[in-house]
């Protein structure tokens, strides 16, 4: 870690994706962070040990990462805002946790650093094969979100955005990188910390009588009182009522459930973001997320210099899965090219939005064109650009 | 006796919708439960700033009964949560209640770790030898030879001495009691409450439903008579010979010391870092 950078005046900094996380994450406000050391995600855990008690905030290094994720929901619920990062290995043991946020819905923020697997497969070397994990990881059925940057200023934007989300809809969100993002370095203009939104929870205002932490409505703003501030409530991984309650009856747990569901449905427009380029007048499409998109783009303007008609279509929240923009922007195109380092996890996802289409509506895609890499390696411009012109 | 009357007690628990308990016939929790609030009154603690966390089991049902803040986790995770929660809020006082089976067994790791940082938290341990939940499986406390669903030949897996466990790790306040000398248990409480360090306090307790049933050890009743008979304090099990040792136990306070705490630890380190910045 370069303490030189960690400490600079706000200005126009030389980056890691991973400092950048950390600084992102600092400048929305996580003031505790338990972590557990694990290639490539590291230096975030560093970063957060060093800066956290200068600002009067905690680091723990805990004895695994299950006891990482579960010291960040028990600091959420006494009120903090709470982040951990970890990588492949880390995330699956994190699974339980995840699920345990979801169900309290507490907020707390997991970075997953991704490399190679399965097990400990390549700790140095990137890939894009937890995009499944990170939605489906924990078992039982709860939405997720999911961002994953492809720059390391997207890097530093998402991981407030993340925290922002976790607040805002009471969950547990997903920041995934990669080994790539993660080390790389490149400039970062750091905004002024006037100009950044920073969202915090809703504090209950009404009478602890009748506070109940998991309210009937899942509308924003959704107030959650903390540990420790008078409302004395109950958290339980079981299946709970309003109150926190174990319950076992139907309409309840119905209730629960659907409540999950909705609170992330009804705003699926504040949480979805997605970049397009030069996608108008595009006959063929690039979909491709975080640091392959990169080389997407170069392959789109490589292949715009010779008048082919390409485009990108890059989501930066993953999960929700864009269908809307997917439908709008890629229903018509003559083929998709989905470059992706595994073996075929987004374009699995396309397939199922875009099957309804070809099948009932649009016939005009002939092909989802796959182009996968799982060797650890990165999928360069040249490959992406010879598969455009090979469906031209 | 305890001053506090047993009515008392009712002012801590929830009684909305919560009862009746989990709890069997005969179970010893709720002689744990009253002897933990009576500490509690005693002590005068405010409602609102304890935190009582616990993982999965029998005893792990404890925290929806009571009227604290009150976090029923993971199995295992107890101790983990509630350091979050004591990192964050260090005013707050921290109780984790757990169980053989979720302390020992699948949390041994966080049990471990939070003896060693001796993180301000006191952890009740109710140990009754079997996993009562699921129905009867064997613990890393079911003693050699027992019966349990799991071990139909009876069990060959040595135990955990679950006090030597923590005094190895680091704790700086263990005890061991019974559910059946309950005025030493609230006492014990009391003490681990006032302690400042990570503090245990084992309860060795009767499951007659199930483990007592599986190995013929009679009704509660019985248990309870054997628990008298067989858990010594320390002084007379010193006394006996290697073999009337066979088959019991000490109880008493095994260690009370003070060493440098997490928390205490962590805010010398900020203090130092702010006083170093107000220097430049």
């Amino acid at each position: 870690m370069s303490k030189n950078n960690t400490l600079k005046k706000r200005k126009t900094v030389l980056m890691q994706g991973n400092e950048a996380i950390a600084r992102g994450a600092l400048d929305a406000g996580v003031n505790f962070y338990a972590g557990y050391p694990i290639t490539p995600s590291t230096e975030i855990a560093e970063i957060f040990s060093y800066e956290l008690p200068r600002r009067g905030g905690k680091f723990i290094q805990m004895e695994d990462e299950i006891a990482s994720i579960s010291a960040i929901i028990g600091g959420s619920l006494a009120g903090a805002k709470t982040m951990t990062a970890t990588s492949g290995p880390g995330f699956s043991l994190m699974m339980e946790g995840i699920g345990f946020a979801k169900m309290t819905e507490t907020p707390c923020v997991v970075v997953n650093v991704m490399r190679g697997g399965p097990s400990t497969g390549l700790p140095t070397k990137p890939s894009q094969s937890d995009i499944m994990q990170a939605r489906w990881g924990n078992h039982g059925d709860a939405p997720a979100i999911v961002l994953y940057p492809n720059s390391v200023m997207e890097s530093y934007e998402l991981s407030i955005r993340a925290v922002n989300l976790a607040e805002k809809y009471r969950t547990c969100v997903i920041l995934l990188s990669d080994e790539v993002l993660g080390h790389m370095r490149e400039t970062v203009n750091l905004p002024d910390l006037s100009k950044i939104k920073i969202i915090s929870r809703i504090k209950p205002t009404i009478p602890p009588e009748w506070y109940k932490h998991f309210p009937e409505n899942p509308k924003y703003p959704m107030p959650m009182a903390s540990f420790g501030e008078g409302y004395r409530f109950h958290v339980t991984g079981l299946s709970h009522d309003e109150k926190g309650f174990p319950t076992n009856k139907a309409k309840e747990i119905s209730r629960m459930m659907e409540r999950f569901r909705k609170k992330i449905e009804y705003y699926i427009k504040d949480i979805v973001q997605i970049e397009s380029f030069f996608m108008e007048d595009a006959k063929i499409a690039i979909f491709s997320v975080g640091i392959t998109a990169r080389a997407a783009k170069e392959a789109v303007m490589k292949a715009r210099k010779r008048g082919i008609k390409v485009g990108l279509l890059r989501p930066l929240t993953i999960w929700p899965f864009p269908d809307g923009a997917v439908k709008k922007y890629l229903g018509d195109k003559k083929a998709i090219i989905v470059p992706e380092l595994n073996e075929g996890q987004l374009s699995l996802e396309l397939k199922r939005v875009m099957g309804g289409i070809w099948n009932y509506e649009i016939r005009k895609t002939k092909n989802i064109v796959e182009l996968h890499k799982n060797s650890g390696e990165l999928i360069t411009p040249e490959e992406i650009f010879q598969t455009i012109r090979e469906v031209k | 006796m305890p001053k506090i009357s047993q009515k008392a007690i009712h002012k801590f628990l929830r009684h909305d919708k919560n009862f009746p308990h989990v709890w069997c016939p005969g179970c010893s929790n709720g002689i744990v439960l009253g002897a933990t609030i009576r500490a509690i009154a005693e002590l005068g603690y405010k409602k609102d700033n304890i935190v009582m966390v616990s993982g999965i089991g029998c005893s792990s049902r404890m925290p929806v009964y009571v009227d604290f803040n009150t976090l029923h986790s993971l199995h295992g995770r107890a101790i983990a949560y509630a350091t979050g929660i004591k990192i964050v809020k260090p005013e707050m006082k921290v109780i984790v209640i757990t169980g053989d089976g979720d302390a020992t067994a699948i949390g041994g790791n966080h049990f471990i770790h939070g003896a060693r940082r001796n993180i301000d938290m006191t952890v009740i341990l109710i140990n009754n030898n079997i996993y009562g939940m699921t129905g009867g499986q064997y613990s890393p406390t079911t003693p050699y030879g027992d019966r349990t669903t799991t071990t139909p030949y009876g069990n060959i897996d040595p135990v955990f001495d679950i006090c030597n466990l923590a005094l190895g790790a680091g704790a700086t306040f263990v005890a061991r009691t019974t559910a059946f000398h309950v005025i030493e248990a609230q006492s014990f409480i009391k003490q681990a409450f006032e302690h400042k360090g990570f503090s245990l306090v084992e309860i060795i307790s009767a499951c007659p439903v199930i483990y007592g049933r599986l190995n013929k050890k009679g009704d509660a009743s019985a248990m309870m008579k054997s628990m008298k008979e067989n858990v010594l304090p320390i002084k007379a099990f010193e006394k006996l010979s290697d073999k009337q040792k066979k088959g019991k136990q000490k109880r008493g306070i095994f260690v009370n010391k003070i060493r440098p705490e997490f928390i205490e630890e962590y805010d010398k380190l900020i203090k130092s870092l702010q006083d170093e910045k107000g220097r430049k």
